[in-house]
């Protein structure tokens, strides 16, 4: 059975969660928690504290601190292409039926530090839509917001990048897209002269605008099933008709009460369509 | 089916495929301990991991979806390019968060993540490999009270990973593949 001492730092993180949502408003009350206590565990150790209660402390003193704290615990691991046959079903499947549109909006939901939305723009670039695309790129977290317009990634990552980049169907020279500068690259600004990035929480903020495509990949799978269901919600509320949805490999609607509502147009990449 | 109280965790990377179906190949299908299976693979590798094991063992092998409950019967096969956690009530959760060890899924995460819900319950067992993934998890779950078994370094294709246990863990058990096997099976609980 599990063991005391773990016990006792459970109930302890669970205190810490009602006193964040309390004191500062996130609310991670819905969040997995297997997910939650090993990045409690994992920062604790970063920041030699030596318990919940040290950590507690330390948050409500500083508001600063409490800023990395978010930023840990949201986990902001991000890739460009990653999954590369989704940016090539996008391309093939959806970006087609889009480009029927005289205006195209588009939520990047939990977009992070930006490998994302940038791999997103310049597949809309290549397939002509860029110019008529307005992305609403949105995270719980200013901090990484301020970074995902940057389009500054370390260059180390770039070969990868760029296998993922043409596994996608790729039709340029991947360089061309960025300069490089110092170990990091800096992607080509006009990429993201449409893009607005705001702070919006999907566990407690509204919907503000229709899209066409909502992408948010793997970022319900830190949920419980209940704030699932309200980002399904939201996200519906939040789609135009024969709107499509992007999410994570390992991520369904199946569960979900507005499935009904739903038709894959990729099951393996979890591309879904909005059928009325 | 019955809830179980404990939990098989078994981790393996080069050579590990091989050596977990000797160890799985003879449980019975209704084998009482649910068993989470961690193995290494290629980033984005898209092949089918399920195929290799539903031909080869009378256990149920499918791939961990999130807020699936763990059931007995069953191995659970670490997606790629995530770890693999368990909650309290008994369901996964997957997490796409740091590389541990170069890996993801990481055995490391999954061996602390079961010794935190099943504590003593749990059975950890590293499988050969050539990487350094597990040792902290095995040893944690040691720590916790759990049963720890390394595959035998002489047996196992790449011994490095056995070794870095045995290693890290000098009160571990050390077993064949066939003496793992018959340990499981002194396990079930008809």
């Amino acid at each position: 059975m599990k063991l005391a001492n773990e016990a006792l730092f459970e109930q302890e993180v669970e205190a810490l969660i009602n006193e964040i949502h309390t004191h500062y408003g996130y609310d991670f009350r819905g969040y997995a928690r297997a997910s939650v206590y090993r990045r409690v565990k994992r920062f604790l150790s970063h920041k030699h504290l030596r318990s919940v209660e040290q950590l507690r402390e330390a948050i409500f003193a500083d508001s600063f601190f409490f800023e990395n704290f978010l930023q840990e615990i949201t986990v902001n691991v991000t890739e460009m292409f990653r999954d590369p046959s989704f940016f090539l079903s996008l391309r093939q499947n959806v970006l087609p039926i889009l480009s029927t549109y005289p205006f195209i909006k588009v939520w990047d939901a939990g977009c992070s530090t930006g490998e994302e939305l940038f791999s997103l723009a310049i597949l809309l670039k290549e397939e002509g839509l860029l110019d008529r695309t307005k992305i609403y790129a949105t995270d719980i977290n200013q901090k990484v917001l301020k970074q995902a317009k940057e389009g500054i990634f370390s260059a180390s990552n770039m070969p990868a990048y760029t296998s993922g980049y043409y596994a996608a169907g790729g039709k340029q020279e991947f360089s061309s897209y960025y300069s490089s500068n110092y170990g990091s690259v800096k992607f080509d600004s006009s990429l993201v002269k449409n893009v607005v990035v705001y702070p919006h929480n999907l566990a407690t903020d509204s919907s503000f605008n229709e899209f066409h495509l909502i992408l948010c990949r793997n970022v319900l799978i830190y949920f419980n099933r209940e704030l699932q269901e309200r980002v399904f919600k939201l996200f519906d509320e939040s789609m135009v008709s024969l709107g499509y949805l992007g999410l994570g490999k390992k991520e369904t609607l199946a569960m979900s009460q507005i499935s009904s509502n739903y038709n894959f147009v990729d099951k393996n990449n979890r591309i879904y369509r909005k059928s009325n | 089916m019955a809830v179980s109280s404990k939990v098989i965790v078994i981790g393996g990377s080069w050579g590990g495929i091989q050596a977990s179906l000797a160890v799985l190949r003879k449980l019975p299908a209704n084998y009482s301990i649910p068993i989470v299976l961690v193995l290494h693979r290629l980033r984005n590798f898209e092949g089918s991991l399920q195929e290799v094991y539903e031909k080869r063992i009378a256990l149920k092998a499918v791939e961990v979806e999130e807020k699936e409950k763990l059931l007995p019967g069953h191995v659970y096969l670490a997606p790629s390019n995530y770890h693999v956690l368990l909650e309290n009530d008994h369901t996964f959760s997957l997490d796409d968060s740091e590389l541990e060890n170069y890996s993801r899924p990481s055995i490391d995460v999954t061996f602390m993540s079961a010794a935190d819900v099943f504590g003593d319950n749990t059975i950890g067992i590293l499988l050969s490999g050539a990487s350094k993934d597990g040792s902290s998890g095995l040893k944690y779950i040691f720590e916790n009270g759990g049963t720890t078994i390394v595959q035998d370094p002489d047996e196992a294709e790449v011994s490095t990973m056995p070794l870095s246990a045995i290693n890290s863990i000098p009160g571990c058990q050390i077993m064949g593949t066939a003496h793992i096997q018959a340990y499981l099976l002194s396990l079930h609980e008809h």
